[in-house]
This record gives structure tokens, C-alpha cells and sequence, in this order.
């Protein structure tokens, strides 16, 4: 097992060179220019150029790419052009922020994703079925920033019940999850949690009703185990699939949501890189984005690791 | 539906019981446009708003504009100098008497050695205190600029490179921000910008980068008249224009800045206020003078001016607009008596066409360069496509090419003759006009010409540089007056831009802002506002 993750970190190292070229590469590909975020619009070209100098992006991509990787390897994610603040910070911050959003949004997406999936699944083609499954469809399908304004036009604006926008009455400082900083987290987490709620949903449903017509199940109930008890055995079989599944949807939920943090003004890393595109603020969007990536690797190689736990078959081929 | 009235239901059962409290009195909320919160530093980035929330709001500069009126353009007066002139003898040099008694929040006394201290954080690159991010926004303010010197402690002589009577609507950008605060922040700015320290009517009280700012009043201010009514002044940055509009409707906030305009029947029938007012901003299209541009033709451009429908405009716009009668906004102490009036009249633009060669069988064929959006721009692509359509009735079709607005600002740079203005004889642009050099100089003085300034259309007429150069030589502010209604005369007169439009800064609030004054000014008062129950 130890062989296997060592080997599992080996793999992730290239891809996360890979992953930072990649980001470095495609936001210097976007058009405009970062120093409009701080220059005013009729800045001398002589006053553009000594900024450029200074934010060294007079140098040559390579160069910048090289400059920009080494610092990063020492921990260093460089400063914001349009704030002055240490993208480190920024990310940080966003992050917790995106962090707490996420996990409310996953307890509710999973669990309402995998109980919606195993009442479809169990019930397949009842009533009960059509059902659980015309909500998986609509969590899928709906766009989730139109739900969210909805949402706001209903509880916010026409109800007044709950906030519209932000992470707290003070900002998202000194953020605690007391009832005042929770209404804030109502919204924006149930428009979150819709996408994964469905996808999920739609996975298990998959899952249960192939596991309940193998022949093994059919054994068991043969054998006269207890419906609770074949029960256990589906989940243990559905488990590795959904937990890869639940993977990818953690990761796409930690990484924030762009529409729905902007929507409900969330200062997660969605907002974060929301401002930093329309800034054209380079640092600030590689270091995001690189950010959000290696979540991405992280996570996936956590997800590898429980899989081969819970099927050592995945870890022989 | 179904999940519609799930959701009602979760959150009816949650909002019963976790409904909060309403706001303190007293306490002013905005939804700003920006996306984070201005600089706190003193000099302001975020352009014209930042300078509105904290820039003029907790600081000062030597020369303020007066935000008291809502019934004419603002004007300079005296701020942190009471008193300025030009040294008859020798016009280059301006001597400054600073105000007694003035103190930073942070208690240390403003003086000569403060004001010399702040030139030197944003001119002088070797000074300790030299900000990157102040001097890239204040150093382009004041190119008049050559040196400046304290004569006594409450004294200062400026020297400008040649003599210029603009300097007072120069120094009017340039905020004066605390030296002893920055010492006591370990010379980091980074540090300041969490404990800013100005002279201005509000005190920076708390920061959290990119969600609010909360500003208290400075009762020590030195300006009775204005220190903040308000016990609070909240700032949100909101830049969704419909979060801004549920933010205000929940009662989140009290104000928000640019409501979203499709809104707005909804948010007055809800109750909530609009507070509109002319601003010197103008929505144009600037024309190239380049050598094969048709608008090198002054017939060519009457005529486009006669045919824009400027009421009908105003009207699609929901009456958010104010139609153009020259370059300045109407009623402008430099607007003058241009002798070319600025209205509808398709058969004179058609006249004028044909008089140049041109018709319905013979159109002016030209491109224009126009954004999706962009600060200030309005709504530009319904309103250019409006323009587009009155023009193609008097015979000048027009070709758009959509570039992103920040390529649009990089194009604007560059000049018209650059490659990447992609052949285009004009540009949709929206332009603070708020002073002699933003208003006309920059525009048109040859020497400002890609790639020295933002001459983008490179206009040249000795007799248009000769009147610049007597707005630099009159020194009397009356005098010089006169002589800038002559420039927008000329402007007017010359057609040298497409005039149509300007914006009324629209911003909503609710019901129980009490006693704001939308000054015809990019900045903006915020000491007379109170909060009712």
C-alpha cells in the first residue's frame, strides 16, 4: 500500500509542473493588459513601460514562467498587481471562504444526491423512481446562477428573510458558524449543492440498481441474509465509484463556483477569480487558478488512495 | 415548480428562525461597482469612484472641489491651502499658504514638510516613502509639475516645467497622506492600507479587503460644515449589477451605485429613490483626423451630428441620459455660445452630405471601434447601434468592430494610427471632462499625439494649440474661463467629436436617505446625509 501511494505522489509531481505551465501559459494568452487595473486610462507610454518594468512583465515569457515557478516553489505566489496584497493571502482567504461554502453545499448535495439515488435505484421504475430521478435531471440541468437569483428575487428581495449577498454582517471575518453568520451561508450553499445533488443522484441510482441484479446479491438473498444486510453489501460496492465521483464534485465545489460566488458576492476563490479576470490581474489568476489545480490533484490522489483501501482489486491492476 | 417550493419551504423555515436584526440608525450602506475596495492609501485607484469613497472622503487635498451644490459644476476650492497664486514675477512658480491648525487622525500636525513628503511619495522614486501604486496614480495627474519646495512651515512653492495656469485643477487630484502614520505602520503601505491616516471628514475604521470598509466620522475635522452627520459610512464592494439590486431591495444596503437599468421601474415602484444629476462625463465617438479618414471633412461631421436623434435616444435609455449639446454638458460655465448647434436635423445632415459628395447612392462608408461595456460606456451597444441606424438614414453607413474594453483602452493608447486600431476612423468613448487638460487638452493638442498622450484621432490646429496655450498663460480664474468657453466653442463649432450623449449617474436609495446632494461631479459629499428611522 505504501509502494502504491508513494508511487500515486511520484505521478501527481509531473502533473502539477504540468498544471502550473498550463495556467502560467493561458492566462498571459487571454487579451488586455494587467496594468490597466492600475494605471489610470491616459497613463504616458513612458509611465506604462516603468510599470511594466516593475512588475517584470517586460521579460520574456520563459523567463517570467521561470521567475514565477521558482518563487512558487518557495512558498512565494507573488504580489497582486491591481491590490499590492501577497496573492498568498488572498487565496488564503478565499479559499477558507470558498472552504466553508463547500462543505455545507456538499453535506447537503451529498446527502441529498446519494438518499435521492438509492430510493431510485431500489425502486426502479415506480413513481418513486420517475421522481427522485426528475429532480437528479433538474439538479443537472438547471443553470445554477438562474436558481440562485430566483432564490434571491424570492427570499431576499420579495420575502426579505435572508441576506442576498456576503459571507456575514462584518464581512467574512472573525466568520463563526453562529445563526447570524449561518443566513448567510443558506442560499448560496442550496444553489451550490444542486449540481452535485443531481450528478450524484444519478450515479448511485446507476450504481445500486447494476450491484441489485448481480448474481451475487441474488446469493445472498438466497442465503437468507437480511435485506439490511445485502444493503451494506451494495453500498460497499457502490462506494468506490461514487467515492470518485464525490471526488471530482469536492473538487469542482472547493474550487468555488465563478457565477454563484458573484451572484451572492461570496469572497470565495470564484469571486476572487472573478476580479481577477476582469482585472486582468496575472499573478492574482495563476496563483488562483494554480491553487484550485492542485486541489484538484490532491484530491484525486486522496480519492485514489481510499478506492485501493476499499478495493485492493484497483491497487493490483 | 416542485423544487421551487422545496426550496420556499427550507427556507421559510429557516429564515423564521434566523431572521436578524434591522440596521443601526445612523449607519449609511453602498453597494459600490467596484470589485474590491479602493485603494485606502490616499491616492485612490479604482478611477473615479475610489476617489470618491476614500479618496475625498478621508482625505484632503491642497485644492478640494466644492460637492456643496447639486445646481451647477463643481468648482475648485480652498482645502488644504487656503490661499494660491502665481508669482507675477516669475509665472512658474505658485506659492501656497496652508491652513493652520490641521492635524492627521492619527494627531500629527499637517505642515509644509507633510505636503513635500507626499510630492515626494509620488515623484521622487529614490524617497523612502515612494509608493509604485500612488505614483501610478497621482504622477499622471500633475505633468506640470518640476519641483516643489517648503518655504516656511505653512508654505509651499511649487515650480511647474513651463508656466500653467492648470496647475490648481492638477493639484486638486494629489491627497495628502499622513508621514507620521506611515513611520508608525513601519514604513509599510501595506500596513497603511489597513490603518490609512488622512485629513479628510471620515476616518478609515476598519478594512477587509474586497468585502466592506467602515468609515467614521472625523469630528476634528477642519471644515465645520462638514463633518459627518452619519455615525458610520459603510462600504460593499458589489460589482453584479443585479447583486446590487437585491442587496438594496433586502435592505442590505441603503445606496447602491449604477442600478442595474432594467431595474429601475421595479425599484421605484418598491419605493426606492433614483438621485440623477448631470456629471462631466461625455459618451462620444472620438473621429480620427488621419490622412484618409472621412471625417477629415467638416461637412462630414455636422452632418453626423445632425443626424443623431438624441431625444429618441434618451428616451430608449428610460430618460437616463442627458442628449449632448456640445462637448461639455449643458449649462457648463465653459460651454459658451457655439455658433454650430447641436441638434436633430436629418435634412441638413443630408445637405451637408450632399454638398460634400455624398448620398443615398454614394454613402460614407466607415468603421467604428465599440465595446460590449465598460466604465462609463452606458449601455454601448444598443446606444451605438442606435447611432448606427440615424446615421445610416442621412447616408453614412458605419461598420462596428466589438473589442473587449480593455482592448479598447490599449487601441485608445496607441492612436489611431496604430495596427491595432484595425483601419477604424472612430471610437465609442466615454470621457471624464472634469478639468482643462481631461475635458479638451488631452484630446487635442498636437504634441499629445500617440505615443506621447491620448491625442488618440491625432487632431492638429495651431489656433486650437494657441488657445491651450492661453489657458496655461491666464492666470485669472474668470479670465481663464472665458478663454475655455472659446476652446468648446471651437469644439462645438469644428465638430470634432461626435456629441452625443452624457450619463446622469444614476444611483438608488432607500427611502430613509435623508439630505445628499448629487454634486455635477465625479466625487461626491457624504458629511450632509442622515439616516431616518
Amino acid at each position: 500500500m505504501l509502494t502504491f501511494v508513494l508511487k500515486r505522489i511520484a505521478y501527481a509531481a509531473p502533473v502539477a509542473l504540468g498544471v502550473s505551465l498550463v495556467c502560467f501559459l493561458l492566462v498571459h494568452l487571454a487579451p488586455g493588459d494587467p496594468l490597466s487595473a492600475i494605471l489610470p486610462v491616459d497613463a504616458t507610454a513612458e509611465m506604462q513601460a516603468q510599470m511594466r518594468a516593475a512588475y517584470g512583465l517586460d521579460k520574456p515569457l520563459p523567463v517570467q514562467y521561470g521567475l514565477w515557478l521558482w518563487k512558487v516553489l518557495q512558498g512565494d505566489l507573488g504580489t497582486s498587481i491591481a491590490t499590492g496584497r501577497p496573492v498568498l493571502s488572498e487565496v488564503g482567504r478565499a479559499v477558507s471562504n470558498s472552504l466553508i461554502l463547500a462543505s455545507v453545499a456538499t453535506l447537503i448535495g451529498f446527502t441529498f444526491g446519494t438518499f435521492f439515488g438509492f430510493v431510485a435505484g431500489y425502486a426502479q421504475d415506480s413513481w418513486l423512481d420517475r421522481a427522485a430521478s426528475a429532480i437528479a435531471v433538474f439538479g443537472v440541468s438547471v443553470p445554477h446562477y438562474w436558481l440562485g437569483i430566483v432564490l434571491v428575487i424570492i427570499f431576499s428581495a420579495t420575502l426579505g428573510w435572508l441576506p442576498p449577498t456576503g459571507a456575514g454582517p462584518q464581512g467574512s471575518g472573525n466568520w463563526w458558524p453562529d445563526a447570524e453568520h449561518l443566513r448567510y451561508l443558506v442560499l448560496p450553499a442550496i444553489t451550490m449543492s444542486v449540481i452535485p445533488m443531481g450528478v450524484i443522484s444519478r450515479t448511485v441510482r446507476a450504481l445500486v440498481g447494476d450491484i441489485l441484479h448481480q448474481d451475487f446479491v441474488q446469493a445472498l438473498r438466497a442465503k437468507g441474509l437480511s435485506e439490511f444486510g445485502v444493503f451494506k453489501h451494495v453500498v460497499k460496492n457502490a462506494a468506490p465509484t461514487a467515492i470518485a465521483i464525490m471526488g471530482l464534485q469536492l473538487g469542482y465545489l472547493l474550487g468555488g463556483s465563478i457565477l454563484i460566488e458573484t451572484v451572492f458576492a461570496w469572497p470565495g476563490t470564484g469571486f476572487l477569480l472573478n476580479a481577477a479576470i476582469f482585472q486582468r490581474d496575472l499573478p492574482l489568476l495563476q496563483g488562483t487558478i494554480l491553487v484550485l489545480a492542485m486541489f484538484f490533484v490532491t484530491l484525486n490522489l486522496l480519492v485514489d488512495v481510499v478506492q485501493t483501501a476499499l478495493d485492493p482489486r484497483i491497487q493490483r491492476a | 415548480m416542485s423544487i421551487t417550493h422545496r426550496s420556499l419551504s427550507v427556507a421559510a423555515a429557516l429564515g423564521l428562525c434566523l431572521a436578524g436584526p434591522a440596521a443601526a440608525q445612523g449607519v449609511l450602506r453602498i453597494g459600490m461597482t467596484a470589485s474590491d475596495i479602493p485603494l485606502t492609501t490616499g491616492q485612490a485607484d479604482n478611477g473615479g469612484e475610489g476617489m470618491r469613497f476614500t479618496g475625498y472622503t478621508a482625505y484632503d487635498a491642497l485644492i478640494n472641489w466644492d460637492l456643496s451644490r447639486s445646481d451647477r459644476a463643481s468648482e475648485l476650492t480652498p482645502g488644504l491651502a487656503t490661499t494660491w497664486k502665481a508669482d507675477p514675477n516669475d509665472t512658474k512658480k505658485w506659492i501656497f499658504t496652508l491652513r493652520e491648525g490641521v492635524t492627521f487622525h492619527d494627531g500629527s500636525p499637517f505642515n509644509a514638510d507633510a505636503v513635500v513628503w507626499n510630492f515626494d511619495k509620488l515623484l521622487k522614486n529614490d524617497a523612502p516613502q515612494f509608493d509604485p501604486r500612488q505614483s501610478a496614480q497621482g504622477r499622471i495627474r500633475i505633468p506640470s509639475v518640476a519641483s516643489y519646495r517648503a518655504v516656511d512651515p505653512m508654505t509651499i512653492e511649487i515650480t511647474t516645467k513651463t508656466p500653467d495656469a492648470t496647475l490648481p485643477f492638477q493639484i486638486a487630484w494629489i491627497l495628502m497622506s499622513s508621514p507620521a502614520n506611515w513611520e508608525k505602520q513601519g514604513r509599510s503601505w501595506d500596513a497603511v492600507a489597513k490603518a490609512p491616516s488622512g485629513t479628510g471628514p471620515w476616518k478609515i475604521a476598519a478594512f477587509v479587503p474586497r468585502e466592506r470598509a467602515e468609515l467614521v466620522p472625523n469630528t476634528a475635522y477642519w471644515d465645520k460644515g462638514r463633518v459627518p452627520k452619519l455615525d458610520k459610512l459603510v462600504l460593499v464592494p458589489l460589482p453584479e449589477a443585479n447583486a446590487r439590486v437585491a442587496a438594496l431591495r433586502s435592505g442590505q444596503v441603503d445606496w447602491i451605485e449604477a442600478p442595474a437599468p432594467d431595474a429601475l421601474p421595479s425599484l421605484k415602484s418598491a419605493g426606492f429613490k433614483l438621485v440623477t444629476n448631470l456629471y462631466p462625463h461625455n459618451w462620444t465617438w472620438h473621429l480620427s483626423r488621419t490622412e484618409t479618414s472621412p471625417w477629415n471633412d467638416i461637412r462630414i461631421r455636422k452632418a453626423a451630428n445632425l443626424a443623431v436623434d438624441r431625444e429618441g435616444l434618451k428616451e430608449f435609455l428610460g430618460g437616463l441620459a442627458v442628449p449632448a449639446e456640445g462637448f461639455m454638458t449643458p449649462g457648463h460655465p465653459w460651454f459658451g455660445t457655439p455658433t454650430f448647434k447641436v441638434k436633430y436635423d436629418p435634412e441638413a445632415a443630408k445637405a451637408l452630405l450632399k454638398e460634400a459628395g455624398y448620398g443615398p447612392q454614394k454613402p460614407v462608408s466607415t468603421k467604428i471601434l465599440i465595446s460590449a461595456s465598460g466604465s462609463g460606456q452606458m449601455q454601448p451597444l444598443p446606444m451605438n447601434e442606435f447611432v448606427q441606424q440615424s446615421l445610416a438614414e442621412v447616408g453614412i453607413k458605419v461598420d462596428f468592430e466589438v473589442v473587449e474594453w480593455n482592448t479598447l483602452i490599449n487601441i485608445w493608447r496607441a492612436g489611431a494610427k496604430s495596427d491595432m486600431a484595425r483601419g477604424a476612423t472612430g471610437m465609442n468613448y466615454s470621457y471624464l471632462i472634469q478639468d482643462p487638460f481631461t475635458a479638451f487638452i488631452r484630446h487635442a493638442q498636437c504634441n499629445l499625439a500617440a505615443p506621447n498622450g491620448t491625442n488618440w484621432g491625432y487632431y492638429c490646429d495651431p489656433a486650437m494649440d494657441k488657445l491651450f496655450d492661453e489657458i496655461r498663460s491666464t492666470f485669472d480664474p474668470e479670465a481663464q474661463k472665458t478663454v475655455l468657453r472659446k476652446v468648446h466653442e471651437k469644439f462645438v463649432d469644428d465638430a470634432l467629436f461626435l456629441m452625443v450623449t452624457h450619463d446622469v449617474n444614476p444611483r438608488a436609495m432607500s427611502p430613509k436617505v435623508k439630505g445628499f446632494v448629487q454634486a455635477q461631479s465625479w466625487f461626491q459629499n457624504f458629511s450632509s446625509i442622515t439616516m431616518d428611522k
